[in-house]
């Protein structure tokens, strides 16, 4: 089923298993050990979230603002660029020039939308 | 070869289970953690097959973007967190019910048809999984020159979510008090400080 | 690995299109808001000198980029009306976006890279090429028709049509890795072969299936045409306008080419989806309009059933059934740039109207519009002597050349059945107690393409066979 070069693949990713594995046992154990070690007397006053002085007016979660969203999707838009830049690089040694125009023109495209959003206004938080 | 098969399994259940809490959490901030928590494991998963350049996509944009914009989005919708505890999953049996009234139709329909073997063309070229390569490199071979037409639309696609995502959520205020860098910078000490020589016992 | 340049010379037109859409935005962005009206005039030109450059880009079939990219007389074909209906509907929408306050320099630039989304669609010569144009013609769609977005019914629009298009988009990635999976092959021609040379596997069909359904939601073809009432009311008009043209072209197109090129072989299993997508959208474009009184839900409708005509010529399957479709569609968006610039003339003092009951003493108030939508009318309802009569003859004679005299007897009671709406209209207008009249007149753009409209509907019947000839040629490149 795997072949040996996969194994050979696999072997590489071991130590990061091991890493989530030893992650995931330590997080177990800081999470149960004080359920069982801790004195718990819990009353009212000490589960209420403290507000300095005053008791809380209303529910912590209010609504986002729109802006955040648009902050959001132009990261994710840059973000997908970003994406295509890593095999380009890795690469580019033998897509030669053309290769290299054509990631230049997709950069192009985008910078076109970039100077869009700058000119519009849209990175700016007011 | 026991640790890979292992993992996958353990990867597996993950991805599924937090995939079913994604639509089971009672409140919406949980589910796009599970979601997260999904796509920790589909992209472990990825990295199982080989498809490591995948596996750190999913992680980059997925986990990185994609999760934040929902995040956003829940807080942004006005979500009354009370009611949303009640009754969630009692829809859960009539819909478990149609789900499966609809794969045993869909088994009965393809059943019958027999879906037949892959097409001989590939069976004869599986895909090259070339030791020498890794597949971030395969990819860049590929991407820009061979789908040169594919990545310049993809480009175009991506021009068009900016001008979209401005067009229909970026208001101008009236009012707002911008910062002009450029008006700051310009400032000299003339045309801001005046000095006036005011004699002894009289006012401005 | 291609390191050497493809050849570009089969897609300069739609460089061109891409060229000046970046260009508009640059100059949209550097000049302000005020610039929207001559921005929206540069994109009327660029997508008039894009037909251009397509139509002296000749007819020999050439494919470019590895065979993703083919450019034949069909694709000329379908381009020309695809652009010349984008650029219609773009002289018509000003005046409305003016009084609305939505004049702004991003909507001919969306409806720009819309199009050039349709010239990809139709030049698509394999499923990933068919999904980038899609993509990009329907990101632009949802785009715009949220653009009012004060409006609740606009942004309802826009986000409806984003979530039925985006669970399309994944039937059709579904479907298209089925047929990946399974014929080996994502270029048309590759499936072509895998389909002719064994026998087709389940596989296959499954993929086929979802790729039609897929498709039938983008040209809202009943069973796949719930969003289109609601989408079509809740746009902005211009929008709507645009909608019910240009993408209805391109999508037919895709269409055609997909079930003739890729699975031409397949006929039996494809004409049976067509056959019955095309009887339901012709039935229920008959029916469901009856009771409408909003007149843009009412064109919803009507372009449902539309779509069931056009199909008929493809469910025959021939090169007269595909001929059919061509000049079926060609008259279609002729016919609607007209009926739109009577509709975006609705406006009173207190904003537009869109009730069919206002249309009342049209026929007083301005009687050249009057006359104009009454003849538009009969020629939707398919009446000889207009275009839209001919349309049917040619789609209906081609399904009873190929045996589907069910099919043809169907679409004909169903013309008969819709006719009655549209000669309702026509009685409103002349016959109903005169309502208040509307605003000062269409503006001049608006004018010349309602005028253009009216005399093409009325003197088709003087040289039908200039346009057949043409269609006939485009269909003929796809066998």
């Amino acid at each position: 089923m795997l072949t040996p070069e996969m194994d050979a693949l696999l072997s590489e990713y071991f130590p990061v298993l091991l890493f989530l594995v030893i992650a995931t046992v330590l997080g177990l154990v800081l999470m149960v050990v004080p359920l069982v070690l801790t004195e718990a007397k819990p009353d009212p006053e000490k589960n209420s979230a403290y507000e300095c002085g005053f008791g809380a007016f209303d529910d912590a979660r209010t609504r986002f603002d729109v802006r955040f969203y648009l902050v959001a999707i132009l990261f994710i838009i840059f973000d997908l660029e970003v994406a295509f830049l890593f095999p380009w690089a890795v690469a580019l040694g033998d897509i030669g020039i053309f290769g290299f125009w054509s990631m230049m023109v997709f950069l192009g495209i985008l910078t076109i939308g970039f100077i869009y959003e700058w000119k519009k206004g849209a990175l700016e938080w007011e | 070869m026991m640790v890979a098969t292992t993992a996958f399994y353990v990867f597996a259940a993950i991805t599924i289970a937090a995939a079913f809490m994604v639509i089971a959490a009672r409140n919406p901030v949980h589910s796009v953690l599970y979601l997260i928590l999904a796509f920790f494991n589909a992209a472990a998963l990825f990295v199982l097959i080989g498809a490591e350049f995948l596996a750190m996509i999913l992680v980059i944009v997925y986990v990185g973007a994609v999760a934040v914009l929902f995040m956003f989005v829940v807080m942004m919708l006005d979500i009354n967190f009370t009611e949303l505890r009640e009754g969630v999953l009692q829809y859960l049996p009539i819909g478990a019910l149609v789900g499966v009234i609809l794969v045993v139709e869909v088994l009965l329909v393809v059943g019958g048809i027999a879906v037949g073997p892959l097409s001989p063309d590939v069976a004869a070229a599986p895909a090259p999984m070339s030791s020498d390569v890794e597949n971030t490199r395969a990819l860049g071979q590929l991407l820009y020159t061979q789908y040169i037409y594919f990545f310049q639309i993809a480009g175009l696609i991506l021009l068009v979510a900016m001008i979209g995502a401005i067009v229909l959520t970026l208001r101008q205020r009236e009012g707002v008090r911008k910062q002009s860098i450029a008006a700051q910078n310009a400032r000299t000490r003339e045309d801001a400080v005046e000095l006036v020589d005011i004699k002894p016992g009289s006012g401005i | 690995m291609m390191t050497t340049m493809p050849d570009l010379s089969p897609l300069y037109a739609e460089l061109f299109l891409a060229g000046a859409a970046l260009v508009l935005l640059m100059l949209g962005v550097f000049r302000g808001e005020q610039s929207a009206r001559s921005i929206s005039g540069f994109a009327v030109i660029a997508l008039i000198a894009t037909a251009g450059l397509v139509l002296a880009g000749g007819g020999e079939t050439v494919t470019t980029f590895g065979g993703s990219f083919i450019s034949d007389q069909f694709a000329v074909y379908m381009k020309v009306v695809s652009l010349l209906g984008a650029a219609m509907i773009l002289v018509i929408s000003g005046p409305y976006m003016q009084a609305e306050k939505m004049d702004r320099f991003e909507y001919p630039v969306l409806i720009l890279l819309a199009t050039l989304g349709m010239c990809l669609m139709i030049s698509a010569n394999d499923l990933i090429a068919l999904y980038m144009g899609l993509e990009l013609q329907s990101l632009a769609l949802y785009v715009i028709a949220a653009f009012k977005r004060n409006s609740q019914r606009s942004t309802e629009a826009g986000l409806k049509y984003f979530v039925l298009g985006a669970l399309s988009s994944g039937m059709y990635l579904y479907g298209a890795s089925m047929l990946y999976g399974f014929t080996g092959s994502v270029g048309f021609e590759g499936i072509a072969q895998s389909a002719a040379a064994a026998e087709v596997s389940g596989g296959v069909v499954i993929g086929l299936v979802f790729v039609a359904a897929a498709l039938a939601f983008k040209i809202s073809a009943v069973p796949f045409h719930m969003w289109t009432p609601d989408v079509y009311e809740g746009a902005p008009t211009p929008v709507t306008a645009f909608f019910a043209a240009a993408p209805k072209a391109a999508g037919v197109a895709l269409v055609v080419r997909v079930m003739i090129d890729a699975f031409g072989t397949m006929g039996p299993q494809w004409q049976q989806i067509m056959i019955v997508v095309s009887i339901l959208s012709m039935a229920l474009g008959a029916f469901a309009a009856i009771g409408q009184t909003n007149i843009k839900r009412l064109m919803a409708y009507s372009s449902i059933g539309h779509m069931g005509y056009a199909l008929v010529g493809l469910a025959a399957g021939t090169v007269e059934g595909i001929t059919g479709v061509l000049v079926y569609m060609a008259i279609y968006v002729v016919m609607n740039g007209g009926v739109w610039v009577c509709i975006l003339s609705m406006r009173r003092a207190e904003g537009m109207v869109e009730n069919i009951d206002d249309l009342a003493g049209l026929a007083k108030n301005n009687p050249t519009m009057a006359f104009a939508l009454a003849v538009l009318m009969f020629s939707l309802a398919g009446i000889p002597p207009m275009a839209g009569f001919f349309g049917k003859f040619y789609v209906f004679m081609a399904a009873v050349d190929a045996g589907l005299i069910t099919l043809a007897v169907i679409g004909l009671v169903t013309s008969v059945v819709g006719a009655f709406y549209y000669i309702r209209i026509v009685k409103v207008i002349y016959m109903d107690e005169p309502a208040a009249a509307f605003d000062a007149p269409a503006s001049g753009g608006m004018r010349v393409v309602l005028l253009g409209s009216t005399a093409f509907t009325i003197l088709f019947v003087v040289a039908p066979s200039s346009l057949v000839e043409v269609a006939g040629k485009a269909a003929a490149s796809l066998f």
